[in-house]
């Protein structure tokens, strides 16, 4: 006999089984019989133990993909813009993809790509029960696309829409993929899957750019494998949001590959930011670094969650990650968990982690120079998360990317 | 233009008293020279003028024109015309040098009631001193103090000295860990910046320093109390004899 009490669902558990009853496919009642009987994943389960699901997504809209108002999103860059209109992927957009790269709506949640695996993945199985629309981009071997493409996401109005692509980059191609995300103050809820292969020799500059209104709840995920010789550069802005998880889960599965995530988070009152990597390095001579800013003026909570796996074979393996946090009140907090789990002998793999408050030291010397205190402290905050982004290649999109550090933190700082 | 009077302070965090009773007259177009061996209170009295929050001050008062400045903010300070050419020029890694001196200089400027420089006339002012002291428009594009070698620092700590224009510095053993060379440099930027409306308190282990900017009054500091005071001669005498016979005269 089966004597376990039943689970009492929390209001966004319920909100959630609705909106999956609602759903009504396969992936969706199974997903819905899962959280009905388990619930979310709470701090129990090791992948969600600093971001308790259960209690921090406290609602779910029930309706899905009608655009509200019309979010206002930054354009960082002048780009080749892939929108959605209400839950379908608006298929006019297409004729705006530079030459080298075609495109088509995605009419089902796309496959993993080769290598990646994600222990407890409840983002992906929400974007599998959910799946609105997306798109699959195809970029040509060899094509040197100098437009950058932006795919977008905005959600206003109190929706939920769970969008799935897939983008493929050929051989010894180079492009730049910005992701946007945006919503209004409304309660909303975004999901977001996105798989990447970048291809061999291929040249990938991603940019996650996501600037959320205060009760918007976002749960993303981008999957990529990395062939031979392949080199990625992975730049992410995070900013405002309730509860925002953005998982990165790479497999780096070709000789020499190469891979720089650099990120700033910039977690406003009452945001619960996270960022969860893993990184699996199955090949000998691949190299990765991780660098993670992030600043956490008032009462919110920060997470960052770093794995790094070496298998046996993957000797010569070099992998960095750092993650600093200024926290600027009594009020903020954040955690950081980076984890090396390394099979190969021959290797270089190292982390850091740092939580601190501004240097008196630094702060005292701009003050002797006449910068009074709370301008003085402003330029050591931008300081701090700016110099993410000085050096990435790209002067117009380090630019830009600063500029909106800048507006978020003449806001929030 | 500076009266320090009967100076008592302490390091904050564990209440050792520092300076003992000192004072200390400086006219302005003066030089002094503050000369004192180790743990004599040298750059405690330096950080106590600028301001710095790890002292108290318990006793006695500090005048700049006649005015006190103990219960103003260091960046209030710098703004009445005060300037600590630090011993350590700190590292701020991600603000380049060049915007620091730009905000420095209209954050200034906007203290005073003036208006903030255009950015043409902001370039070519330190172009222009910067050509004087041998730095590179290069380095000033880099980040502050990173980086740089200690000659760079100083000069760097000189540069800011020149565009800002206080009327008066405080010079924290400016000298250590120059070579010759770069001693020469920064000696050259101090001393194009001698007026009859500039004082200048440098302050310094070693009488090499004094060679090249000349002192007109040379106070000795010992155990947080000036217990000699005399002209540039003072320091030639220190230099020979060191510091025990004065001590001893002293005690």
């Amino acid at each position: 006999m089966n004597t376990r009490p039943q689970l009492m669902l929390t209001a966004g558990e319920t909100a959630l089984v609705d909106a999956l009853a609602a759903a009504g496919s396969p992936a969706a009642e199974t997903l819905r019989k899962e959280i009905v009987l388990r619930g979310l994943p709470t701090r129990r389960v090791e992948a969600w133990h600093y971001t308790d699901l259960r209690a921090l997504m406290k609602a779910f809209p029930a309706q899905s993909g009608k655009a509200g108002n019309a979010v206002a999103m930054p354009e960082l860059v002048a780009a080749a813009a892939l929108d959605f209109a209400g839950n379908a992927f608006d298929s006019a957009c297409l004729a705006r993809l530079p030459q080298g790269v075609s495109g088509a709506a995605a009419h089902k949640p796309g496959d993993l790509p080769e290598g990646v695996e994600i222990a407890d993945d409840m983002i992906g199985k929400l974007n599998r029960a959910l799946f609105a629309a997306g798109v699959e981009l195809s970029v040509a071997a060899g094509a040197k696309v100098e437009t950058p493409i932006a795919i977008a996401q905005a959600v206003s109005g109190g929706t939920a829409q769970a969008l799935c692509h897939a983008v493929t980059i050929g051989a010894d191609a180079q492009v730049t993929v910005i992701e946007r995300a945006g919503s209004d103050g409304a309660e909303n809820h975004q999901n977001s899957v996105t798989h990447l292969a970048i291809g061999k020799g291929a040249k990938v500059t991603w940019l996650i750019h996501q600037e959320l209104g205060t009760a918007t709840d976002r749960l993303a995920q981008l999957n990529i494998s990395l062939a031979e010789d392949a080199n990625l550069t992975l730049l992410m802005l995070n900013a405002g949001g309730r509860l925002v998880r953005q998982e990165v889960h790479i497999a780096v599965n070709g000789e020499n590959a190469s891979l720089a995530i650099k990120g700033v988070n910039l977690i406003g009152a009452g945001s619960h930011t996270d960022v969860t990597t893993t990184l699996n390095h199955a090949v000998p001579n691949t190299t990765a670094t991780e660098l993670f800013r992030n600043v956490v003026p008032g009462a919110g909570r920060g997470v960052f969650q770093g794995q790094i796996r070496v298998a046996q074979p993957a000797q010569k393996t070099d992998a960095q990650m750092a993650c600093n946090t200024l926290l600027l009140s009594d009020e903020s907090d954040f955690s950081a968990k980076p984890e090396l789990e390394i099979f190969a002998d021959d290797v270089v793999c190292a982390h850091g982690a740092t939580v601190a408050d501004i240097e008196d030291e630094h702060l005292f010397y701009l003050r002797a120079r006449g910068i009074p205190e709370r301008e003085a402290r402003a330029l050591l905050v931008k300081a701090f998360v700016e110099e993410v982004f000085e050096d990435i290649g790209n002067e117009p999109l380090s630019e830009a990317l600063v500029g909106r550090i800048e507006t978020w933190l003449d806001r929030n700082g | 233009m500076i009266e320090i009077k009967n100076l008592h302070a302490r390091i904050a965090e564990d209440g050792t008293e520092i300076l003992k009773g000192l004072n200390l007259t400086v006219r302005p177009g003066e030089v002094a020279a503050i000369m004192g061996p180790n743990g004599s209170g040298k750059s405690t009295l330096s950080y106590v003028m600028a301001g710095k929050e790890d002292y108290e001050v318990t006793e006695g008062d500090i005048l700049f024109n006649g005015e006190s400045i103990l219960g103003m903010e260091p960046d209030e300070r710098a703004a009445a015309g005060l300037f600590l050419a630090f011993q350590y020029p700190v590292e701020i890694p991600g603000v380049p040098t060049m915007n620091f001196l730009k905000a420095a200089m209209n954050a200034q400027r906007k203290a005073r009631g003036e208006s903030e420089l255009t950015t043409p006339d902001f370039i070519k002012r330190v172009k222009g001193a910067a050509a004087n002291l041998g730095i590179s428009m290069d380095m000033l594009k880099r980040s502050l103090n990173t980086g740089f070698s200690g000659g760079e620092k100083k000069r760097a700590e000189i540069l800011q000295m020149s565009l800002l224009e206080p009327t008066f510095c405080v010079m924290d053993e400016t000298d250590s860990g120059l070579d010759i060379d770069a001693l020469k440099v920064v000696a050259d930027g101090v001393n194009a910046l001698r007026s009859p409306e500039r004082a200048f308190l440098v302050i310094t282990h070693y009488q090499r320093l004094l060679e090249h900017i000349v002192p007109d009054t040379v106070h000795v500091l010992y155990k947080g109390r000036i217990i000699k005071t005399g002209g540039k001669e003072l320091a030639l005498q220190l230099e020979e004899e060191g510091y025990a016979d004065i001590i001893g005269e002293a005690a």
